[in-house]
């Protein structure tokens, strides 16, 4: 058998975990690491400008592909840098590996240059966590870090080796187990068969049914199943922010995003309804508004792979814990042979009110903006999706230009839109394209982002230059904290604290000069249309659009809370439901 | 509502730190807690007391449940179960005192382990209401320190806890 260090144990095992790309940052504790990455030939690597685009870039990397993104930083600051792309990938479920150097073993406790407890500062947002004691258990212990990280409810797993252990000095035999087992975690393979039954035939009594589908279904690799069911059924379907794409956005049974910016036809189909099926989506305060007041007439069937997911904030009349692809399998051959019979006229009916409602206030019928001489942000969104024929990745950061893209973006394939929806991550969107960019080489990425939020992770632009990354960003630019305003605009008498930044921008094309790329500068509603085409012509540039918007724009429609229902919003800026 | 949760978990580092993670993370408390490791020795038992009304207790299993490192777990509360809690209490015993106290300490089935002149050492076992209730008896004014060690508890009859 193969002698192999540490340090190239690891190396080896993330290869034959099928490892074919590294985002990363090198420095004193991984050295061992990296040097072992240096002699070997399958893995690439990606040196970021900064830990947290690392682990953007690695969950972007995750949520356009389905595999696992894998993260390698140093000790200390390395590792805290990594913290809030952890915690984004947490809160949206995405399989991840962190793998971060650690002082070695003897120093640990004595407060060590670059010393900093990592498994200790990540416990709250990860999946599980591995401090390594013995370089013969790095093998399996990246075998069982990936396991966990990709099955169940995926999520971030961090792998902590103190350097001793990845030292070149000793070398091990090195064996890769090709299963591993755990005791204590057995994630459900499939749903209950008989609570499948009672949803089915719930489903088929139902008059005003909806179908509410969220991360889960695009995690779970359940879309094609989820489509199938909605169209049998011939149910209205709604997602969540983290749900957008995993039913065709441009299909005539889609209702549009739900919740506090939701459309105006998708929370009052929520809310009118009699029975509702939520499919990997988690009742989140973002969907449900007053939980006690949601959806008073619904019966509700929850399908999740996590348990603590289920009647956590609003309780499920029938829950089923499975991963949804099976369950959905499951309910549809059950369907093929049901002998229950719709209520085609009560579903006629629903239908009915659904195309009034939609008719009356649906998004492009009647735009929430008036036109007037500055460019309007919601118009940026549908021509981008003209211009990109709909058929892009569309990363964005947070904020109102988030929102814009949710409601103005259809999406049609799932892992298209890749946004921080739980964490609401700023600074997310630039790492987040670079990470799909660099799977997918001759897709169209677009990154939508703000003048705030870009300049939260803007060092990356020259990570786009190292690995030839032609990015488009669309900055939606406002010269405020589009998001924030608008809260303090309607919550706080238009007293801008701290939300303008004045005279302070930078100048972005000239920025983007610096680092070698495209800038164009809009200011006209006229030459939106010709430099957009401009932009997106330049395949192999990066390019970043500073697009000067209308700053008194507002994100609507809006949930009004506290206490209101799913159907309480606010239509503009006077008209409330 | 009081619940006694008895938790199965892996006898690894960070284990325990996970779970009372999860307790402080998520907002539930922890009345008392006790883990040792268990005849097999890859395997630590705990017992975990906390309050909370159904929803809240349903939600603490399933997030413990959630844990890598949690094998297996119980609610005790849900049925027949026998809990003990142990306690060392040190007492001011000197002149007529002595004698009272020491038929306290009968009444409640409980052993002076150590004496001094004006001093017992009292262990004593049972319900941590029990151990309350001789608290309540020997009175505040006497006690000079107390420990206690927290609930330990396990099903009444067939029912066990184990892989």
């Amino acid at each position: 058998m193969e002698l192999l260090s540490g340090g190239d144990m690891l190396m080896r095992a993330l290869a034959d975990e099928g490892v074919e790309c590294i985002f990363g940052y090198p420095g004193g504790a991984a050295l061992h690491i990296y040097d072992a990455l240096f002699r070997q030939k399958h893995i690439q690597h990606i040196l970021v400008r900064h830990e947290q685009a690392a682990t953007h870039a690695a969950d972007a990397y995750s949520r356009s592909t389905g595999r696992t993104g894998v993260v390698l930083v140093t000790s200390g600051p390395g590792a805290t840098n990594a913290i809030t792309g952890i915690a984004t990938a947490y809160m949206d479920s995405i399989p991840m590996v962190v793998i971060s150097g650690q002082v070695p073993s003897d120093k640990i406790g004595e407060d060590a240059f670059q010393e900093t407890d990592m498994v200790g500062i990540s416990r709250p947002i990860v999946k599980h966590s591995f401090l390594v004691k013995d370089a013969r258990d790095i093998p399996t212990i990246i075998k069982k870090a990936f396991y966990i990280a990709s099955t169940g409810r995926p999520g971030p797993v961090v792998v902590d080796i103190p350097k001793d252990i990845t030292s070149p000095a000793t070398t091990f035999e090195y064996h890769f187990p090709d299963k591993v087992k755990l005791r204590s975690y057995t994630p459900a393979q499939r749903g209950h068969a008989g609570q499948i039954k009672k949803a089915l035939q719930l489903l088929l009594q139902a008059k005003r049914p909806i179908i509410y589908a969220g991360g889960g279904v695009v995690q779970g690799n359940a879309s094609a199943q989820l489509t199938e069911l909605a169209r049998r059924l011939n149910a209205p379907v709604t997602n969540t922010l983290m749900g957008l794409g995993a039913f065709p956005g441009t299909d005539k049974q889609f209702l549009g995003m739900l919740g506090m910016h939701g459309t105006v036809e998708a929370n009052y189909a929520m809310h009118h309804s009699d029975v509702i099926l939520a499919v990997g989506a988690r009742f989140d305060d973002r969907v449900t508004n007053t939980p006690s007041k949601f959806c008073p007439s619904a019966k509700i069937i929850h399908i999740d792979i996590d348990p603590a997911s289920i009647s956590k904030t609003v309780a499920a009349d029938i829950p089923i814990v499975g991963p949804v692809d099976a369950v959905l399998n499951e309910m549809l051959d059950l369907h093929k042979h049901a002998e229950e019979k719709q209520d085609q006229e009560a579903l006629a009916l629903w239908w009915q009110q659904i195309n009034e409602w939609r008719d009356r206030y649906g998004l492009l019928v009647k735009p929430r903006y008036s036109m007037g001489d500055m460019i309007k942000p919601q118009e940026v969104i549908s021509m981008l999706w003209e211009v990109t024929q709909g058929d892009a990745y569309v990363t964005s950061d947070v904020g109102q230009h988030q929102m814009f893209s949710a409601l103005y973006y259809p999406f049609d394939k799932p892992r298209r839109w890749i946004n921080s929806g739980g964490l609401g991550t700023m600074g997310f969107g630039l790492p987040a394209a670079m990470g799909v960019q660099y799977a997918f080489r001759d897709a169209t990425v677009a990154c939508v982002t703000g003048e705030g939020s870009i300049q939260m992770c803007i060092q990356e632009l020259s990570t786009c230059t190292q690995y030839h990354l032609p990015v488009k960003i669309i900055c939606l630019n406002n010269q405020a904290l589009g998001m924030v305003k608008q809260w303090q605009d309607m919550q706080y008498n238009s007293r801008y604290s701290e939300s303008l930044y004045e005279e302070s921008l930078p100048d972005f094309v000239k920025l983007m000069d610096a680092y070698g790329h495209v800038g164009i500068r809009v200011t006209k509603r006229e030459e939106l249309r010709a430099k957009m085409e401009e932009c997106f012509a330049m395949k192999d540039r990066t390019v970043f659009m500073d697009i000067y918007v209308d700053p008194t724009e507002h994100v609507y429609p809006m949930h009004i809370a506290p206490n209101g229902s799913m159907r309480d919003m606010w239509l503009n800026k006077t008209e409330r439901t | 509502m009081r619940r006694i949760i008895s938790v199965l978990m892996e006898n690894e580092p960070g284990a325990l730190s996970r779970v009372v993670g999860l307790f402080s993370q998520r907002g539930y408390n922890i009345e008392s807690l006790t883990v040792a490791p268990t005849e097999d020795p890859t395997l630590s038992r705990m017992t975990l007391t906390t309050i909370g009304d159904d929803h809240k207790i349903e939600q603490i299993t399933k997030h413990l449940n959630r844990l890598i490192d949690v094998v297996k777990l119980v609610d005790l509360t849900e049925d027949a179960h026998i809990e003990r809690e142990l306690m060392l209490i040190k007492v001011r015993a000197s002149g007529a005192q002595r004698a009272e106290i020491k038929r306290c300490v009968d009444i409640f089935r409980g052993q002076i382990i150590d004496v001094t002149a004006s001093v017992y050492t009292i262990q004593l076992t049972g319900t941590s209401e029990k151990l309350d209730a001789f608290y309540e008896a020997v009175g505040e004014a006497s006690i000079l320190e107390v420990v206690r060690s927290g609930v330990s508890g396990i099903a009444r009859g067939e029912k066990v806890l184990g892989l």
